[in-house]
């Protein structure tokens, strides 16, 4: 590949466009690119020991002023108590909360901890802040990183090695992924959202589909997204095994972006708007690989099995695994039959949250379901906001009293159920309606059996107490 | 990084497809602050029975196995999150190298930091190691080919220059990324 070589001529797409402008090294035989990181996200679990590695060799954090953290996955859904106890699941999490504390601390690097107003899901303040901006390259110990992508900055997940890579020399070093053309023409029908938009994808191209490419989001139907529901199609790309996923900046993005914390102002606003109205795709620009995608033709989705590509409509029935032993296993896991309907099947928990689905336009979505009605007699239903900003914002609507009054737990900013170590969990056999990101077994406690959906499907089943398709219910 | 040349071992066979992540190495073990437990606790939800007792179906927790250095996996191996825990786990339980046909490219990566090779093989040669689990393999990284014993065939692999030469001579990535220093000031100066 011959990155930095191109002739300004030559039409280059939004990803080729982000990633030569941060070339620190050129890939050569010898070496991958050495690429520059703009944004170091951080929270509790993947950092410690890249900590350690940088005090083991007496390295300082290069930048930490390109440093954010936050705790997020380790951190109770419960309130902190008056006393200022906060209600952590065992000593364990506990230990490593305190470890990004002490970390943060010695190495200089701001942390909105649980007493911050800025607190939440890494993935859901970044943009928040106004700190996840078009032309980024964005890291973060977390593979869902990619949900920054509906920025058009290239993010993406990291292991705790290149954490502390970022760490030391604010680089990475990178091999150039191929690029991927994912086309949504038509328009969303009503009730089919984003997250049944990015559960079509995956159901169709699978959970290996992407591996080695970053996708770009394009057509139509990208475009009539708004920014929470891009980053709810961002998330999931790494569930088709994408490195990155990546949407043109426009003038939705700007619109969100102006007047955030972090944003530039002023002069430097204007400046930064014409850098990023440069980014998207070249007309002419060619992708190494492409799919096509009918948005109109999307019903919402639900999965059926054990991997986010086990994915169907709705109302669809759950297909015959077709002399797969590992299709056989996960409907076995499930519980499920081939041929069965998954409308109607009995739900224990309802969880409404994760960096996928916890924005303010999905709890809206939400409380659309809830208004007046109330969670079926037997089934808990969760509600976790991604962040401080948003649960502030969804209780100056009044969200959150529509969510108590239909029986629903309001709780604080977490990562929560989505992967269940802070003691938000199922307990073994049980079922889950859950607009997180991952079904995999065992992710939302051991022998937890997870359906992943849509806010409006997972609230119109936590009302019906069975899989329901919000279509059904009226007003929504 | 321990220097990785070539190992002689037997094979154990993990023949179900998309081993993600949280089955390599559960959340609820992701909450140390070092890589202490994850070698006992790798594929815990699949090694361990309710009352955390052995599951003796499980081949990790067959003796003829418990020698075994190299993995060979279904289909798609290591998709999901980007926790290093994953080959920090499959490490701490005596592995070396995970063959599959398809790996997904953080675990790649984060394996490669960690001296455990991900070797990629075509479906011909996968079926016949997924068919022959304690099969004797020679896994040589100077010349990127393996051999099983079961017919004497071998295969070559493909892995990037860079990561063949920091495992050849035990180097770690870090120390490259340092030696740029002079590279990153400048690109900071311009882009400041």
């Amino acid at each position: 590949m011959n990155e930095g070589a191109t002739s300004p001529q030559q039409p280059e797409t939004l990803f080729e466009k982000v990633w030569n402008g941060h070339v620190v090294k050129p890939q050569s035989a010898d070496n991958p690119a050495v690429l520059y990181i703009d944004l170091h996200l951080i929270h509790e679990v993947t950092s410690p020991q890249a900590f350690d590695v940088l005090r083991r060799r007496g390295l300082r954090l290069r930048r930490p002023d390109k440093c954010l953290a936050t705790m997020d996955h380790s951190t109770p859904s419960l309130p902190t108590s008056p006393s200022g106890r906060i209600p952590f699941v065992d000593a364990l999490a506990e230990a490593q909360v305190a470890k990004l504390v002490e970390n943060c601390r010695e190495f200089g690097v701001q942390l909105f901890d649980l007493s911050s107003s800025r607190n939440g899901i890494v993935h859901v303040i970044g943009p928040e802040l106004g700190a996840t901006q078009p032309g980024k390259t964005i890291v973060c110990g977390d593979s869902h990183t990619s949900t920054h992508g509906a920025f058009g900055a290239l993010a993406f997940g990291i292991g705790t090695s290149e954490v502390g890579h970022v760490m030391a020399t604010q680089c990475l070093l990178q091999y150039k992924p191929n690029t991927y053309a994912v086309n949504v023409q038509g328009r969303l029908a009503p009730g089919v959202t984003a997250k049944d938009l990015i559960l079509g994808l995956i159901g169709k191209i699978g959970i290996g589909g992407g591996t080695g490419h970053v996708f770009e989001y394009r057509g139509e139907a990208i475009e009539a997204l708004g920014m929470d529901e891009r980053m709810t199609v961002c998330n999931m790309s790494i569930e088709a095994g994408a490195r990155a996923g990546m949407i043109a900046p426009d003038e939705t993005t700007y619109a969100y972006l102006a007047g955030r914390e972090m944003a530039p102002s002023g002069a430097d606003w204007d400046a930064a708007l014409a850098c990023w109205r440069a980014l998207p795709t070249d007309p002419g620009a060619t992708f190494d690989a492409e799919v096509d995608l009918d948005a109109a033709s999307l019903e919402p989705m639900i999965t059926y099995g054990t991997h986010p590509g086990m994915t169907m409509p709705i109302r669809a029935h759950v297909p015959n695994p077709n002399g797969s032993p590992s299709e056989h296993k996960a409907l076995q896991y499930m519980g499920l039959e081939p041929g069965q309907q998954l409308l109607g099947h009995k739900v224990d928990v309802v969880f409404i949250g994760s960096c996928t689905n916890s924005r303010i336009q999905d709890l809206r979505q939400a409380a659309t379901v809830f208004k007046d009605r109330k969670v079926a007699s037997g089934m808990r239903a969760l509600i976790v906001p991604g962040s401080k900003e948003v649960k502030v914002q969804a209780e100056a609507e009044g969200l959150d009293r529509i969510f108590r009054e239909a029986g629903a737990e309001w709780r604080e900013p977490s990562c929560s159920m989505c992967i269940a170590m802070n003691g938000d969990q199922l307990s073994p056999g049980e079922y889950a309606v859950s607009t997180s990101n991952r079904n995999f077994e065992g992710r939302q406690g051991k022998g937890s059996r997870t359906f992943l959906a849509s806010p409006l499907t997972a609230a119109a089943t936590a009302v019906r107490g069975v899989i329901t398709d919000a279509r059904e219910l009226g007003g929504v | 990084m321990e220097v990785f040349t070539k190992i002689e071992s037997k094979t154990v066979v993990l023949p179900q497809t998309n081993i993600d992540t949280d089955q390599i190495i559960p959340a609820r073990f992701l909450k140390v602050t070092d890589k202490s437990g994850l070698g006992e606790n790798a594929f815990a939800d699949w090694r361990y029975d309710a009352t955390g007792g052995s599951n003796l179906d499980f081949p990790l927790n067959q003796p003829q196995f418990s020698d075994a250095q190299v993995l060979v996996a279904g289909d798609n191996f290591g998709c999901g999150s980007s926790r290093e825990h994953a080959p920090w786990a499959l490490l701490g339980c005596g592995l070396r190298a995970v063959i599959s046909t398809r790996i997904a490219d953080i675990f790649r990566s984060n394996a490669l930091k960690n001296g455990l090779l991900p070797v990629v093989v075509p479906p011909a040669f996968h079926q016949k190691l997924l068919g022959t689990p304690g099969a004797a393999i020679m896994i040589d990284l100077t010349s990127q080919t393996l051999t099983t014993a079961v017919d004497g065939t071998s295969e070559s692999f493909e892995i990037d220059g860079f990561a063949r030469y920091c495992m050849l001579n035990g180097l770690d990535h870090l120390e490259f990324l340092l030696q740029q220093g002079a590279l990153i000031q400048s690109y900071e100066e311009a882009h400041s």
